[in-house]
């Protein structure tokens, strides 16, 4: 395994929850130590794309492959090995309720490693200083912020020193001061610990400003990708109003309806 | 007429799936026992929420219902002049039915229906998810040391409720209403059997003690994350618990000590 | 995930508890106290009719309890019933004529076998059998004897 070979490579993923179609035929490649942004619409089925490299669903077709291993095909005990590679940043940080922040970022340390409890007082706070909460260590998780609460889950996710880093929705429902940290700290951590980092986002001025390459999605396709400054010179349509954030194109305003003066006659179409 | 087949089959086909997938989650839980068994400090905390917590509220309605029995009993019985017999009426009724059922239906009052709002909303907000991707196995750090509290509490709990029952029918009996205190233990000590009583009482409460945790666990897993969700299925681990509860209690009764 | 000494403590007194009353339901409440199993004596007694008695019921001698029915069986050859019945080890000064017949306590209560001593030096020790017996009184029969022997007065 090259260094150059890319991390992580997605080939033809199909992927329907119930009867809708989430993805169809999806191909991605994810280049190590570098920070790729995976961004489209809401609904697009961006976070379900994570939880698919992560092993928590199975594609209906398509292979997955981490590290040059086909994850749907690792047995339990080699997926669990994977994903203590893997760090994940959840939506709503998903810190344990019930114990502190120190004992949250101890967690992975004290469930996979035996190490001395000296050892990982020195290493959560090693962490929790990298993303600047050492101060907050006594406080329950109900007491932070939101944007404090996902620096405590990137300083969990950091704990294990993974390869990578998945970053589900980081900036949605933040201040810009938060906003401001968390791209920081997205950056800084990938570079300075040599991660790879995949940002999962629709805040397109936040995630341009951070990534190195962008896939857009959208349909259950990629519609295109290339490096943020390719993306925003594109001609096609649909990129430049997703990355514009027009109100109206390709994507129509108006969900789909029976046409409106008829609907308002109360006509049948 | 079709369509309500339909929807009869439609229902009944869900019911044998979802029993079909506790059934797959039980044998999980019962895989990841022994991790359990490992970490001692993990079950010692949920005996904590699961057991202690529901010490006072058993030993209350233990003892409440110890005397509402003597009371009943005793104008009962002293029509026929057999106030000598409450105390076998109390403990009788007390160790086969009252203690692990009633402490049964509260147990999954009490903490089945927290356990399942504390699971159904770490799966909302995406701590169960968290946990796999951390590669722990929440099966094992989450469900099995409750279910294996709850196995344990409820055994304790019924047998708890039982003995404060009796000594609750003691102070109505003797204290209150004048029996003769050696009439009331010496009868009884005469009349309860212990393999027959005690043992299988305390069998019937072990029982009981897995199935409540079984469902109240499960409907924390199999919940839908909303917050709507999470309420759904709370109801549901104290309705089927209190089905699954008498159902199991008339089956029990009547293979130990019926001649069915 | 650390817990408190306290919780630690808590649940271990709850646990001591469960014991506790265990031991209050077993001991003070069933008859496990007076069970002692292994050390008592079994004798047996044949009986024409046992009436409605039980395995477990009590035997008693001079109206205290001494030991219990143990088991009650069947003798084809003899059409009787053999009734056996282990005796506490600390009433080992039994005569060995002592007879056994099947007592009603009370008028609904239920039945026990009621021994009443003899003269013999000998005493009743493992295996011995009692002579003499007397079976439980069966109310149909004693309604049967009372009309007849009614009848034969009146004639």
């Amino acid at each position: 395994m090259t260094e150059t070979s890319p991390l992580i490579k997605i080939r033809d993923v199909h992927f329907s929850r119930g009867s809708k179609l989430i993805f169809d035929g999806v191909n991605m490649d994810i280049q190590r130590g570098k920070v790729t942004a995976i961004m489209g619409p809401s609904g697009t089925g961006k976070t379900t794309l994570l939880k698919l490299i992560g092993g928590q669903l199975r594609p209906s077709a398509g292979f997955i492959e981490v590290d040059g291993e086909n994850v749907h095909r690792l047995r339990r005990k080699q997926l669990y090995l994977l994903r203590k590679k893997m760090g994940m940043l959840f939506q709503s940080g998903a810190l344990l309720t019930d114990i502190t922040v120190f004992d949250n970022v101890a967690f992975p340390l004290r469930e996979h490693t035996n190490l001395p409890e000296s050892m990982i007082r020195h290493l959560v706070l090693m962490k929790l200083h990298a993303v600047g909460l050492r101060g907050a260590r006594d406080l329950m998780p109900a007491e932070l912020s939101g944007g404090m609460a996902r620096r405590v889950a990137l300083a969990r996710a950091i704990a294990l020193d993974p390869m990578m880093i998945m970053y589900d929705e980081p900036f949605t429902g933040q201040d810009p001061i938060s906003m401001g940290v968390l791209v920081q700290l997205i950056r800084l951590l990938n570079d300075a610990l040599g991660l790879s980092s995949i940002v999962v986002s629709h805040d397109v001025k936040e995630t341009c400003a951070i990534a190195d390459y962008v896939y857009l999605v959208s349909g259950g396709k990629i519609v295109e990708h290339g490096s943020p400054a390719q993306l925003a010179e594109s001609d096609s349509e649909w990129s430049q109003q997703f990355m514009q954030g027009m109100a109206d194109g390709p994507v129509p305003f108006h969900y789909a309806a029976k046409e409106y003066a008829k609907d308002l006659l109360g006509l049948e179409a | 007429m079709l369509s309500y087949f339909q929807r009869l089959g439609a229902t009944s086909l869900g019911m044998f799936e979802r029993l079909g997938r506790g059934s797959v989650f039980f044998v999980n839980i019962l895989l990841s026992i022994p991790s359990v068994i490992v970490r001692p400090r993990l079950l010692i905390a949920q005996i904590y929420f699961v057991g202690v917590l529901s010490f006072s509220l058993i030993v209350i309605s233990g003892l409440f219902v110890g005397m509402v029995i003597a009371l009943q009993g005793f104008y009962t019985l002293s029509d026929f002049g057999a106030e000598g017999m409450l105390g076998v009426m109390v403990a009788a009724s007390l160790i086969r039915e009252l203690g692990p059922v009633v402490s049964a239906l509260l147990f999954a009052g009490r903490a089945g229906s927290a356990l399942t709002a504390e699971i159904g909303l770490m799966k909302a907000t995406e701590q169960l998810s968290g946990m796999e991707m951390m590669a722990v196995d929440p099966v094992a750090r989450i469900m099995a040391p409750r279910f294996l509290a709850g196995l344990i509490s409820m055994p304790i709990l019924a047998t708890l409720f039982s003995a404060v029952g009796v000594m609750g029918g003691y102070f109505i009996g003797v204290g209150l209403l004048g029996i003769d205190e050696g009439g009331y233990w010496s009868q009884m000590q005469a009349k309860i059997d212990f393999s027959q009583d005690v043992v299988n009482g305390l069998i019937k409460s072990v029982i009981f003690g897995w199935v409540v945790t079984w469902i109240a666990v499960f409907e924390g897993h199999d919940a839908i994350p909303t917050s709507e969700g999470v309420s759904r299925a709370t109801t549901r681990t104290v309705v089927h618990s209190a089905f699954a509860i008498l159902l199991l209690d008339f089956i029990l009764t009547a293979l130990m000590f019926g001649d069915i | 995930m650390h817990i408190s000494r306290s919780i630690e403590i808590l649940v271990g007194f709850f646990v001591a508890l469960g014991f506790v009353a265990m031991f209050f339901l077993s001991m003070e409440v069933s008859n496990l106290s007076s069970v002692n199993g292994d050390d008592g004596y079994d004798i047996t007694a044949s009986f024409e009719n046992v009436g409605s008695l039980k395995v477990r019921a009590p035997v008693a001698m001079a109206g205290v309890n001494v030991g219990r029915v143990t088991a009650i069986n069947f003798d084809p050859e003899t059409f009787e019933a053999v009734v056996t019945m282990s005796i506490e080890a600390r009433y080992n000064q039994l005569p060995s004529d002592s007879n056994a017949s099947i007592l009603t306590a009370g008028l609904l209560g239920e039945q026990y076998v009621g021994l009443e001593p003899g003269g013999e030096e000998e005493v009743l020790e493992e295996g011995s059998e009692l002579e003499l017996t007397q079976s439980a009184l069966v109310l149909e029969q004693i309604i049967g004897q009372f009309l007849f022997s009614s009848e034969s007065e009146e004639e």
